[in-house]
Parts: C-alpha cells; sequence; structure tokens
C-alpha cells in the first residue's frame, strides 16, 4: 500500500475535476439522451403552443420573436437543470462528488459548464427550426447569438446553485421554477431586449446597456454562486 | 488510526449522537452494530466527512474533522448502501471518472487492477444500468478501493444482496482488510460480521454501550452478546 | 407558559396608540391635496409601510449573513420573522398604491419599476417560505433561507436597474408624464411631517409585531423539545 498513491497534487486537481464532472454529465447524456429529448421536444411545444396562443400577424410575430424564444428558453432550461441534479441525487451519487478530496466549487464550476452546454445544444437546435417556421429577420446575426450565450450562461449560474438546493427539498422539481425566476429577471429582460434590438438591426451601441446589464449580472452571480455553493451540498 | 471525543451530534432539536467514544488502531476491522435509528449510518456519515460533528473531536489518519477534511478524503474509502455509481455510464468510464476527481496517477491500470480484484475485469465496458445490485455493490467497493485508501467504510453493504452476491462481497471485503486497511463497518447481519470483523462495537441510542473483541467473544457468541448489550 | 414581558404589553398600547395617530394625522391632519385629491392621503401609509418593509428584508438578508457565520439558530429564527411581517407590509404597500393609482393613472397597476420591483420582491419573499417549507433539517433549513435572501437581495438592485432601463425606454404614456415620481405633488409641511410620522408609527409596529413572532417562534420551539422529550 504506497503513500504515493495517496499524494494528490491539489492545483492541477481542480480544473482536472472541473473537467471530469463536466465530461462524465456529457458522457452520459450522449448514452441516454434522455435529458436532451426531454428538453427539445418541451422547446418545440412550448414554440408550438405560442402560435396557436399568440395568432400574430407578420409584423407583429417579428416584434415577439425574442421575448417567445426566452420563455421557450427559460422553461425548457429548468427541466434540464432540474433533470441534471436529480441525477446525482437519485443514486447518491452527490455524495461521491463530496467524497472526493477537491474543492467543492470544482463540482459547482463542472455543473454549471454541462447545465450550459445542454441549454446551447436546446438553442442550438430550437433557433434554426424557429427560422424554418416562421421566418424572422435578422435572424442569423452574431450579437443575438452572443446575446443568447451571456443570457444562458447568467441563467445556468443561477440555477445550477437554485437547482442543487430545490432537490434537497420535499417539493423538489416544483421548487426550482419558483426560485429562479424572480432572482433571473434582470437577464430575461436584458436578455430580450438585447435580443429583440439586434433582430431589428439596431447599432450595437445602442444595445450596450443591456449587453453590460447582462455581463455584470453573470460575473456578480458567478461569484456569489461560487461563494454560497458550499454551504449548499455540506450537512 | 480513528479517534472520536465525545462527539455529539444534533439535528435542530433533536440528539442522534450523544457524547459519542470511539477508537480504531490501524488495520483493526470493527464491525458497529445497533438497531435501526441508533445513529449508525449518522456516525459513518460523520466519519466519511459528509456531516459536520455538532461538538466533540474526531480525527482520521492524524487529521482533523471538519477542519481538514479535504486531506482526510484523499485517504478514505467509503461504500454506502447506495451505490454512488452512474447508470448510464460503464463500469470502466465510473473508475476513471473518480480517478480523475481524487487525481490519481496512472489511472488505466489503476482502473483494471481493481476491475480485476472485483471480478468486473468482463463487463467493463457494459453500463452499470445493467448490472445486478450484486455487481453494482462489487463495483462500488472498487470505487472506494481506487484511491488505495488508508481507511475504509462500509454502511450496510449486504443490503439488498442475494446469498451469491453476499458471498461475493465476503470474499472482496476479506482481501480488502487483507491488504492492511483499517475498515469500520455496519451491519445488521449479525453472521456476516462475525465471519470477518475483529472487534465489535455495539452502538446504541447514540452511544458506544458495548465493546469486545473476536478473540475474547469466541466463535457464535456474537447473538448472545448483542442481545445482552442492549438491554443494558 | 411566559407571560408578555411589560415591555411589550407596553409597546402594544403605544403601536395601537400610534396607529390611531396615524390614522388621524393622515386623514385629517395633513391638507388636502390640490391636483390628487382625497386618495392622496393614501400615499403616507403606503410609503411607511413600503419603507419598512424594505428595511424587513434588508434585516432578513443581514440576519442570514450572521446566521452563514455563527450558525446559531436565533438568527434564523430573525431572518424568519422578519420576511414574514415584510412581507405583509410590503403587500400593502402595493395595494394602497395601487388604490392610489386608480384614480391618477386610470390603472390598478403599471408596470413601472418600483411596482414591479415590489412585486417580484413579494415572489422572493413567497419563494423562500416555499423553500423552507419543504426542509425537515433546521440547519439545512436556515442555511438555505440565508443563501436564497442573499441571492434575492443581490438580484433586486439589479431587477430595479433592469426594469428603469426597460421603462426608460418604454416610457410609461399614462396620466402626467411624472408617472415614475411619487405621482409628483409638492409637499407642504403638514404633508411631511405626516409622512415621517407615519413612518415612525410603522417602525414601532413592525417592532411590536416583530417581537411577538420571535415570541412565537421560540414557544414552538420550547414545544417541539417538550414533544421530543416525552417521546424519548
Amino acid at each position: 500500500m504506497s503513500e504515493k498513491l495517496t499524494s494528490a497534487r491539489p492545483a492541477e486537481n481542480y480544473f482536472g475535476a472541473v473537467r471530469a464532472v463536466a465530461w462524465k454529465d456529457l458522457i452520459a447524456e450522449l448514452r441516454s439522451r434522455e435529458l436532451l429529448a426531454a428538453m427539445l421536444i418541451f422547446a418545440m411545444l412550448v414554440i408550438l403552443v405560442f402560435n396557436f396562443a399568440l395568432e400574430l400577424d407578420r409584423e407583429a410575430r417579428e416584434s415577439v420573436t425574442a421575448g417567445v424564444l426566452w420563455v421557450t428558453f427559460a422553461f425548457a432550461g429548468t427541466l434540464g437543470l432540474n433533470r441534471s441534479m436529480a441525477i446525482e441525487k437519485d443514486g447518491g451519487c452527490l455524495d461521491g462528488l463530496l467524497l472526493a478530496p477537491v474543492d467543492r466549487s470544482a463540482i459547482y464550476l463542472g455543473k454549471v459548464i454541462s447545465n450550459l452546454v445542454f441549454m446551447l445544444i436546446v438553442e442550438i437546435i430550437v433557433l434554426p427550426i424557429y427560422y424554418v417556421l416562421y421566418n424572422p429577420k435578422n435572424f442569423f446575426n452574431l450579437g443575438f447569438f452572443g446575446v443568447i450565450l451571456l443570457g444562458s450562461i447568467g441563467y445556468v449560474a443561477v440555477g445550477t446553485l437554485l437547482a442543487t438546493m430545490s432537490i434537497q427539498s420535499r417539493t423538489r422539481d416544483v421548487l426550482l421554477p419558483i426560485l429562479l425566476f424572480p432572482v433571473v429577471i434582470p437577464v430575461l429582460v436584458s436578455a430580450v431586449q438585447a435580443s429583440k434590438g439586434f433582430l431589428a438591426g439596431l447599432p450595437v451601441g445602442e444595445l450596450m446597456p443591456w449587453l453590460n446589464l447582462l455581463i455584470v449580472y453573470d460575473i456578480i452571480f458567478i461569484a456569489a454562486a461560487f461563494m454560497f455553493f458550499d454551504y449548499v451540498v455540506e450537512e | 488510526m480513528i479517534i472520536v471525543k465525545k462527539l455529539i451530534k444534533r439535528f435542530g432539536l433533536k440528539t442522534v449522537l450523544r457524547g459519542l467514544d470511539f477508537r480504531v488502531e490501524r488495520g483493526e476491522f470493527v464491525a458497529l452494530l445497533g438497531p435501526n435509528g441508533a445513529g449508525k449510518t449518522t456516525f459513518l456519515r460523520i466519519l466519511a466527512s459528509l456531516s459536520r460533528p455538532s461538538l466533540g473531536r474526531v480525527s482520521i489518519a492524524g487529521y482533523e474533522l471538519p477542519a481538514q477534511s479535504a486531506a482526510v478524503r484523499r485517504r478514505l474509502g467509503v461504500v454506502s448502501h447506495m451505490p454512488l455509481l452512474y447508470g448510464d455510464l460503464t463500469a470502466e468510464e465510473n473508475l476513471q471518472f473518480y480517478g480523475r476527481m481524487y487525481n490519481l496517477p496512472e489511472l488505466p491500470q489503476r482502473v483494471n487492477q481493481v476491475l480485476e480484484m472485483v471480478g468486473l475485469l468482463a463487463r467493463r465496458r457494459d453500463l452499470v444500468r445493467t448490472f445486478s445490485r450484486g455487481m453494482q455493490q462489487r463495483l462500488a467497493i472498487g470505487r472506494a478501493v481506487l484511491p488505495d485508501p488508508q481507511v475504509m467504510l462500509f454502511d450496510e453493504p449486504y443490503t439488498g444482496l442475494d446469498q451469491d452476491a453476499s458471498e461475493m462481497l465476503d470474499g472482496v471485503l476479506r482481501q480488502v482488510a487483507a491488504q492492511g486497511r483499517t475498515v469500520v463497518m455496519t451491519s445488521h447481519d449479525l453472521a456476516r460480521a462475525e465471519g470477518l470483523a475483529s472487534r465489535f462495537d455495539i452502538l446504541s441510542r447514540g452511544l458506544i454501550t458495548a465493546s469486545a473483541s473476536q478473540a475474547s467473544l469466541g466463535a457464535g457468541n456474537l447473538l448472545d452478546f448483542y442481545k445482552q448489550a442492549l438491554t443494558l | 407558559m411566559s407571560p408578555q414581558p411589560r415591555a411589550l404589553v407596553a409597546l402594544n398600547v403605544v403601536s395601537v396608540l400610534l396607529l390611531g395617530a396615524s390614522y388621524y394625522a393622515s386623514l385629517v391632519y395633513a391638507p388636502l391635496e390640490a391636483v390628487m385629491g382625497a386618495v392622496q392621503r393614501v400615499f403616507y401609509f403606503h410609503v411607511a409601510t413600503a419603507w419598512v418593509g424594505m428595511l424587513g428584508f434588508v434585516m432578513a438578508a443581514v440576519a442570514g449573513i450572521i446566521y452563514l457565520w455563527k450558525k446559531d439558530l436565533k438568527w434564523d429564527a430573525i431572518s424568519v420573522a422578519a420576511v414574514e411581517i415584510s412581507l405583509v407590509f410590503f403587500f400593502i404597500a402595493i395595494v394602497l398604491g395601487s388604490i392610489w393609482a386608480r384614480p391618477i393613472w386610470g390603472t390598478w397597476w403599471t408596470w413601472e419599476p418600483r411596482l414591479t420591483t415590489a412585486a417580484i420582491l413579494e415572489m422572493i419573499y413567497l419563494a423562500y417560505l416555499l423553500l423552507r417549507q419543504g426542509i425537515e433539517d433546521p440547519e439545512k433549513r436556515a442555511r438555505f433561507g440565508a443563501v436564497y435572501t442573499l441571492l434575492g437581495g443581490i438580484s433586486v438592485p439589479v431587477t430595479f436597474v433592469s426594469i428603469r432601463l426597460f421603462r426608460t425606454i418604454h416610457p410609461v404614456v399614462i396620466g402626467s408624464g411624472s408617472a415614475e415620481a411619487q405621482g409628483g405633488f409638492n409637499m407642504a409641511p403638514a404633508m411631511l411631517q405626516t409622512m415621517f410620522f407615519s413612518i415612525i408609527a410603522f417602525s414601532v409596529i413592525f417592532v411590536t409585531i416583530f417581537w411577538h413572532r420571535m415570541r412565537l417562534a421560540s414557544l414552538a420551539n420550547r414545544v417541539e423539545q417538550l414533544k421530543l422529550k416525552a417521546l424519548d
């Protein structure tokens, strides 16, 4: 029994652990595809429902594109977040992660990365479908995609932390949207406005306040989540 | 190796562990027995650094919990009644994942070694979802042994295992013990514990009420000892 | 059951008196506002409850931080009490604001920044209480509550800014141009006096109710303790 095996190199271990957690989630999802399937089908259903709920003429539809898409992403995102943390809770795997001799925040970061990837995959699939169905103007522009990225980051950063809390409560899945939506409103407001602006062809300069708000939110909440994650997993 | 002094654990107003004292020397195999609700799982979770003591001192391999929990975790292997495995990953991938979390060197070789030890080398590329409970438990032990821990904690490892699986588990546990590791195991199954442990401690209502070594008890006397200890 | 301490009894009386005096001040003492008329009188209680509600929220967040630091459940009880009372005070403020808005802006509700943020704040309060309800372990409940109050606390100013930004781009074209100001009216000295008096009155009322709530919490705690002792 060698001491050599147990001498870890802590500094390197952190990002190794982050990568390991993210990779593990991605591989597992690749195999079962349960999470992605659920999110995608749900997203498509929401878009369909919107079509019937808001019987709009072409022009009115242009103005709600951003809103419809973001609401869709927000709801589908909730599904993904719930599922991702539930997997850890059900097999008792969260304990397995907590037993690792690595800073807890590595688990958080790994989870955020995999949750973000899932959300982005859903977005990447939904967007072209939306385009085909409704043919909105200015759809494929860089600014629009940038906003989607920034917004998703903020959403997932807070969502992962809150999901970690909600799966430990009796009310579980139901609780996450209730906890998440009030806190994530700045992201939704900014993302919708900025998206709308880019889709309407407005110059970046005009949309800077929204982009700044998104960036500030992302930074603040990632930092806060890092600080709080320990408190949310310890016993 | 493991020193516990006056350990108190409270959940709100409920006190589960009431000033527990416990001591295990290097290489000992201690079976922790006791009725449901005595606090065995709570105690093991504290030793595993998954739960914090409310009061009292816990030290493992010279490191204090909870202050030096990372150092403790590096030397710890834990098997609970839940497998702690990812069903959508193969046996190999599960071990590789944990290996990376522990930052183990020469990982592929180590994974092979462990798979062989628990007799799952042939099923390495199969999804854990397809494993029987017995196989999952064996892989769980493999996961725990992977970082070559000095101390191992087993919480009711025989739960849900049939006769064959239990016998296989016996074998693996004996191997683990023979490798000189310090082991603490909680169990309901007195017969199994009798065949494996060198010492038996009874945990009842939050305290260790009795302790006896295998040698002093002699064969077949464990049940009487247990019943007696609980009536105290 | 321990009777209310003398100070609290005195506070009860003082609170009722202050409330009565505030009613008088708002309805009789303060002069009638020229443009908006009688409905403007709602303003005094509206501001008072809103301010005190906001302070309650800050108190909850601060108590949360202190709990995370000191791990004393007393601070958690303070957090809960503050949230519960603020929830009601804020609701009153919103309703009064609505009543005031109706004749002035012709609508019960408007999505102006303060009102919208207030509504979101109420949702955060409710989410907080729902979160706590689902967790058995008191220590975990306290920790999660504290984390959520802090997250909520950080998000509220950001939310306010984002909605204000939203509103400057989509101004509310309802009623008078200064829909963003408090209906924009000049305050006579008597009005200012009434406003400050109301704020003080409601602060005292808050403290009184808070004290009662803390007593309730400690009595409930005692009941739990007695229950556990009886079952032991």
